[in-house]
């Protein structure tokens, strides 16, 4: 089964934000806690995904940590979890022209 | 503020005492702004129009900060300042853009408060780079130096930065807002294909007036802007500018941000009762306190004035010898080199697009550079084109082999202005949180195919131009060869048309076929150019007159002939 | 809700009535233009102050006529971001002589303060626990203008004007 046909079915989501005060890719970890590496980020069955959105939103923003919340499709390949799409791994990573710059870079 | 002096022969607005209070009045209030959004007392929705105003985006990896580069013209000083603030506020680059600006792409909230102050203390900001306000007016990169100028844009273009500057009444219009202004006979700065379009033109007693184009633009639904007045006399100028704003403003659409811009009111509206709307809103307007006094001219005229042009022979003994002696170098001077009015002077454009490279983007250590070049060669100026090139207008012809020697060092000398190496592309979805697909690989793939640059002369004037999404930053409806990156479903893909052409005889380029995947689309592009080649009548047959001789068929078939 | 004039919070002597309650006759009353349109003869012979309030989408045009009838029109805005009331603002002022109040109702922030009065505006319904100083600070911090308006600007060269509102 292809990436594309497993995002279809029962995929997990990751929940992501930019830092208010530096714009940085952050990821929702374990414990509510944000982290800025995507292999530590907690991964949600799509359907707590929405609770656990709208509650990371909220506090989040009543603490003004992060914005543009939102969550996102993740697919396993080669038994590691990546994102579905070129626009969230391009967030992950950094950008697919300049590998030196970026989360890739570290 | 520690203020340093721009450079006394630039030919670039120098702020008085007034100018740099406001702007300092300006960064001191985007301070308190962004501590109010992170003490929480603004919230993200409140604050977004305000960092916007400031040119401040959020974009995919962080925040993006676009500088004003105000009709594109700024002195070395200023662009020494920005290659600093590269350096230490970002990654050691900047991105030049298709509106002449440059932003940077890893900026944080938290240091846009001292990045502005520095950029103040150049007389420099980023005001009016975002938001749906009037965003900076652009011109002719070749201002001042052309051949064939009537008009110098510069000077109406900084009047109308200043009257458009925190304006009271339109910094919260539908939509953005973009105005350019061309001062030539022929038309460098695409002005119709923006929400304003001037020619500036003079009259049989010798002054200055304007055709006033309304309603182009790019994006989603393309637009060529339409006449609504031939002659706005300068004294009109901004009064006719402000009645068509506020026609605008109250009649434009608010409830969806995709009819929101001018030229879907005039489409609507339809141009005739559009023009009656505004030309009732001038006739009122028209009176003392809106005519634009001469004197207020003038002044700003003053600050334009033509650098000290020494009066060397036109014929340069020494640009002969090297055009002779390095082939490579007369490449350069055929492709890159334009005729000055001044004699023994020409117009340098300085490529940001070697071969495989990214367009638009340069190092701080090329801004560096080129600040030095501009101080010893160019009067301490430079500019920024809307295909993201950079000019040094003003060099002498005895200088330029020199002058090519160290760009070439630098990967800046490269020969394609105008030629097929010379791509458009917007950020695309390596940077932009817009986008729905890259322009930017795609873009080097074409332009590392045709790297070869007897090639590319010999195919001649070919615009390509890529834009990642919809909205066409990379103005890919005006290339002659546009390419549009699309998602579907998860994989990227771009439709090609052909045709388009961003002068006064402006077309929107037409859909070629279905979308091909980027491995495809570069193929696509080479074969387009075989046809062309094939079927031109000759080396003065640009591809666009071929293309509009044989129609799309011969295209067509070729590319889509295995489906 | 707190009523700002002159940078500082005012008193509000004027209150609205919503449509279909009955308009008190004994103290100044904003009601809908729907209202005034349907109702217009039942506020003949009125003597407290009446004013009346325009969703953004009506324009001055629509209420030109009838301006010498109300000491008061209130600007709606639905958005901060909906910027059609600077023009409204600024056409009744200019193109209809109106110097009765114009108030900016809705939503509006802090940031908007000095665009409100240089285009006319002469009061601000602000929001319940708005900070009083981000209004007081929005006269002060900028002090220079680039282009004439309603305000009182004194030209200083080019298009440059100093501003004093504040």
């Amino acid at each position: 089964m292809s990436a594309k046909d497993r995002s279809k079915e029962g995929s997990m989501k990751a929940i992501t934000a930019n830092r208010l005060r530096d714009g940085e890719v952050v990821f929702l970890g374990e414990g509510g806690r944000w982290v800025e590496s995507f292999a530590e980020a907690a991964l949600f069955q799509r359907s707590e995904a929405d609770a656990v959105l709208a509650d990371a939103k909220a506090t989040a923003e009543r603490e003004q940590f992060g914005v543009d919340i939102y969550a996102f499709e993740v697919v396993e390949e080669d038994g590691v979890p990546v994102p579905a799409t070129m626009r969230e791994r391009i967030r992950t990573a950094g950008p697919t022209v300049r590998l030196d710059l970026g989360k890739q870079a570290a | 503020m520690n203020h340093i002096a721009p450079g006394a022969r630039a030919g670039i607005y120098h702020y008085d005492e007034i100018d740099r209070q406001f702007v300092a009045e300006r960064v001191e209030q985007f301070r308190k702004q962004v501590e109010r959004r992170l003490s929480g007392e603004l919230t993200e929705e409140e604050f977004k129009p305000v960092r916007l105003m400031n040119g401040l985006y959020l974009q995919l990896h962080a925040y993006m900060l676009r500088i004003a580069v105000p009709y594109g013209v700024m002195s070395a000083t200023q662009l020494r300042k920005l290659a600093e603030i590269g350096r230490r506020y970002d990654r050691g680059y900047g991105h030049f853009t298709t509106r002449q600006n440059l932003q940077y792409n890893w900026i944080k909230l938290e240091d846009t408060p001292a990045i502005l102050h520095e950029l103040a203390e150049v007389d420099m900001h980023a005001l009016q780079t975002s938001g749906n306000c009037v965003r900076n007016v652009t011109t002719d990169p070749f201002v001042g130096a052309a051949r064939d100028e009537v008009v110098d844009g510069r000077v109406y273009a900084e009047i109308l930065r200043q009257w458009t500057t925190m304006h009271p009444e339109f910094t919260y219009l539908p939509r953005k807002f973009k105005i350019a202004i061309s001062g030539a006979e022929s038309d460098r700065a695409a002005v119709r294909i923006h929400d304003v379009g001037l020619l500036a033109r003079r009259n049989d007693k010798g002054e200055a007036g304007f055709s006033f184009y309304v309603g182009g633009g790019l994006g989603r639904s393309p637009f060529v802007g339409k006449l609504v007045r031939e002659w706005v006399a300068e004294e009109d100028f901004v009064a006719y500018l402000e009645a068509i704003l506020r026609v605008y403003n109250q009649y434009g659409r608010r409830d969806n941000i995709y009819k929101a811009r001018i030229k879907i009111l005039v489409h609507e509206l339809g141009l005739e009762k559009f023009t009656q709307e505004v030309e009732e809103e001038f006739a009122r307007l028209r009176g003392p306190k809106y005519r634009l006094d001469p004197e207020i001219v003038e002044g700003v005229r003053q600050h334009f004035a033509p650098p000290p042009f020494e009066e060397p022979p036109d014929h340069s003994e020494a640009l002969e010898r090297a055009k002779a002696s390095d082939p490579a170098f007369a490449n350069w001077l055929a492709v890159n080199v334009a005729e000055h009015k001044a004699p023994g002077y020409a117009i340098a454009t300085i490529s940001l697009k070697p071969a495989g490279g990214i367009p638009g983007d340069a190092t701080c250590d090329q801004m560096d550079l080129v600040a030095d070049l501009a101080e010893r060669h160019s009067f301490g100026e430079l500019r920024v084109t809307h295909v993201q090139n950079l000019v040094l207008a003003h060099v002498k012809k005895d200088e330029l082999y020199d002058l090519w020697k160290q760009l070439d060092a630098a990967e800046l000398g490269s020969a394609n202005a105008g030629l097929i190496g010379d791509i458009i592309a917007c950020p695309g979805l390596d940077y932009c949180a817009l986008a729905n697909a890259r322009s930017i690989p795609l873009a080097q793939a074409i332009s590392a195919r045709f790297a070869d640059p007897v090639r590319q002369r010999t195919i001649g004037e070919l615009g390509i131009k890529i834009s990642g999404c919809i909205n066409a930053c990379g103005h890919h409806h005006v290339g002659a060869i546009g390419i549009l990156g699309v998602d579907k479903k998860g994989t990227e893909y771009y439709q090609i048309t052909v045709g388009g052409d961003p002068t006064l005889t402006t077309e929107i380029g037409d859909i070629l076929g279905p979308a091909v995947t980027e491995t495809e689309a570069v193929d696509a592009i080479e074969a387009i150019v075989d046809v062309y080649l094939a079927n031109r009548t000759g080396e003065g047959e640009r591809f666009i007159d071929t293309l509009r001789r044989v129609g799309h068929a011969p295209f067509k078939e070729r590319i889509y002939a295995a489906d | 809700m707190p009523l700002i004039e002159n940078g500082r919070i005012g008193e509000d002597a004027w209150s609205f009535i919503p449509d279909g309650e009955p308009v008190p006759n004994d103290r100044p009353v904003i009601i809908s233009f729907e209202r005034w349109q349907a109702e217009r003869d039942s506020f003949e012979g009125r003597n407290a102050r009446l004013g009346v309030r325009l969703k953004s989408g009506t324009l001055a045009g629509a209420i030109a006529a009838d301006l010498d009838r109300f000491s008061l029109v209130a600007l709606e805005f639905p958005k901060f971001r909906d910027g059609r009331g600077f023009s409204t603002a600024r056409e009744l002022r200019e193109r209809y002589g109106y110097t009765g109040e114009i108030r900016a109702v809705g939503h509006v922030i802090p940031d908007q303060y000095l665009f409100l009065v240089r285009t006319g505006f002469t009061s601000v319904e602000a929001p319940e626990g708005t900070n009083p100083d981000s209004w007081a600070n929005a006269l002060k911090e900028i002090t220079i203008a680039f282009q004439p308006s309603l305000d009182d600007t004194a030209p200083l060269s080019l298009l440059r004007r100093k501003l004093k509102v504040g």
